[in-house]
């Protein structure tokens, strides 16, 4: 089976399906390792990747006022048990463009394995960025992941993040994102995780409200169990006029796992506000009992608490 | 008198010595809505998380049967599957799941339509929405009783079933109240409302743990307004004649 064959096959573990290569409307990169297997673009999009022997090097450029209108797939993996994939990207989205990007990471036989990605995202004045990424690591717990991510978000611009990495198991991740929100901007950053076994998670994420009237959102939701741990840190400072923040965080903790949550909000002018609420524990006992109310075990009901906190 | 289908006697409850029912003894028929008064604190909704079975609600002492199967050796959803329900005065949220979901528990392959639409809620609008903090107390309220009534629970238990619902819409909770009894179900009804209370077949008064009268719903409230509390003479629960 050759390593495109290999990661096409477990695409649907995040919810994607191998035909995406086929279909000419859509843009797509492939890598596995630091070798790209397959990619394609579309007009008003330029992809610039280079193979290094240390790093996948390049960016993705969004031209100005262009909307792409299918999503743009971009799925980075591993097909062997040990190895590093490092790569180094920068995606510029311009004046007035849209686009949307599926991100595929995917590690399905990882025993020992890195992943490393270092990214620096800038939104222009009106643009549009949907981030959506999903992981998957195996079931060996082998894989260290690391996403850096500096995103700088211009006036009137609007960023959707969306990190899940729901089925396998997480391994080591340690996520640092840090976004900037100029005049009227707009950056909601949501993270689904769900730990087994001994998972290790660091996710931090900094937004910085520059401009006036940005807003922020960061919503985490995290479920531990087995001897997994998680240290959540979300951070937001509103620095303008009428600059609007919230994070949210939920950790559901069971088994040995333990948690914590560490929101940081500061505010540098009288006319700014940011708001936060950090819940971490067992499964809520009023959700229990009414679900088992109706006839559901404590382990189906636990299973739907649980599935409904990570959609 | 027929063998009652909710059948409890001199239940006890103690809390670090405080007693909150106190040898308590009620019969709820088949077919009945038995509605049950009281004044704040004075055990209602502690009966109501007795009987369910909820998670610090061991009695000390007595006995419950519904249908004749002794309730209190088994588990919540045990009793659940039994045929017993309980509609929280407070429902409780959801994250991510829909109101679809939330009324199909545990029957897949329902049709959860003619329990909203039993409610007032229009199911294009309500179905496919989560169960979380975009819904209204009052929207919550009455998805509670659309999924109590998908049940189809031989006693569904409801506390303070009209708590929040506005004037309008009183309605649909009287009509959902008596659609549990003509599915064949019996409603142990807490309430206050006497407009809600007066639809009930029999009631009880509720003092300090211990029922203090019986009789028809009119006569209850009646006895609930306007006397004396004959068992704590108001010094509990603070009823005395005007």
């Amino acid at each position: 089976m050759s390593d495109l064959e290999h990661l096409m096959r477990v695409l649907p573990m995040v919810g994607a399906e191998p035909a995406i290569l086929d279909d000419t409307g859509i843009a797509h990169v492939v890598a596995q390792g630091h070798h790209i297997l397959s990619r394609r673009t579309v007009p008003g999009l330029r992809v610039e990747l280079e193979e290094t022997p240390g790093a996948l090097i390049g960016q993705i450029v969004v031209e100005a006022g262009v909307t792409i209108v299918q999503p743009i797939h971009l799925c980075f993996g591993l097909t062997h048990p040990t190895g590093v994939q490092q790569i180094a990207i920068d995606v510029h989205v311009q004046e007035g463009a849209q686009a949307r990007v599926l991100s595929h990471c995917l590690f399905p036989v990882a025993q020992a394995a890195q992943h490393r990605m270092q990214a620096m995202m800038t939104l222009g004045s009106g643009a549009s960025l949907t981030y959506t990424e999903g992981h998957y690591h195996g079931l060996h717990g082998g894989m260290q992941v690391l996403p850096h991510a500096t995103i700088k978000i211009g006036k009137g611009a609007r960023y959707f993040s969306d990190f899940s990495l729901l089925s396998g198991s997480v391994g080591n991740l340690d996520i640092d994102y840090l976004v900037e929100v100029e005049e009227e901007g707009l950056a909601e950053l949501s993270a689904k995780i769900f730990a087994h076994k001994t998972d290790r998670i660091t996710l931090k994420e900094s937004v910085i409200l520059r401009g006036e009237r940005s807003r922020s959102l960061i919503k985490t939701r995290v479920v531990l169990e087995g001897d997994a741990s998680a240290e959540i840190t979300g951070i937001t400072e509103a620095h303008a006029k009428g600059a609007r923040g919230h994070v949210d965080c939920m950790e559901i903790v069971q088994g040995r796992a333990h948690a914590s949550a560490i929101p940081i909000v500061k505010v540098f002018h009288p006319e700014a506000k940011v708001t936060h609420e950090a819940a971490i524990g067992s499964v809520d006992k009023k959700e229990l009992e009414t679900l088992m109310a109706r006839g559901l075990n404590p382990e189906q009901a636990v299973e739907l608490i649980v599935s409904g906190i990570l959609r | 008198m027929p063998i009652p289908l909710l059948d409890i006697q001199r239940l006890t409850v103690e809390v670090d010595r405080h007693s909150i029912l106190d040898r308590l003894d009620l019969a709820v028929q088949a077919g009945e809505i038995h509605a049950l008064l009281g004044a704040n604190g004075s055990g209602k909704t502690t009966l109501a998380y007795v009987l369910m079975g909820c998670e610090g609600y061991v009695p000390s002492a007595g006995r419950v049967r519904l249908d004749g199967t002794d309730l209190l050796p088994l588990k919540m959803h045990e009793r659940a599957r039994l045929g017993l329900t309980l509609a929280w005065q407070e429902p409780a949220r959801f994250e991510g799941v829909t109101v679809r979901e939330y009324l199909s528990l545990g029957k897949p392959g329902c049709d959860p339509e003619p329990a909203l639409k039993r409610v007032g809620l229009d199911p294009d609008r309500y179905l496919t929405r989560r169960m979380d903090k975009a819904l209204s107390g009052g929207e919550r309220h009455r998805i509670e009783l659309a999924s109590v009534l998908s049940m189809k629970p031989k006693l569904a238990i409801l506390d303070e079933p009209a708590a929040g619902i506005d004037m309008l819409s009183i309605g649909h909770i009287i009509d959902i109240i008596r659609a549990l009894k003509e599915a064949g179900g019996s409603v142990l009804l807490i309430t206050h409302q006497e407009d809600v209370a007066l639809i009930a077949d029999r009631a009880s008064q509720l003092c300090a743990g211990r029922i203090v009268f019986s009789g028809s719903p009119r006569e209850a409230v009646d006895h609930f307004r306007g006397q004396t509390c004959v068992r704590c003479d108001g010094e509990v629960c603070g009823y005395v004649r005007p």
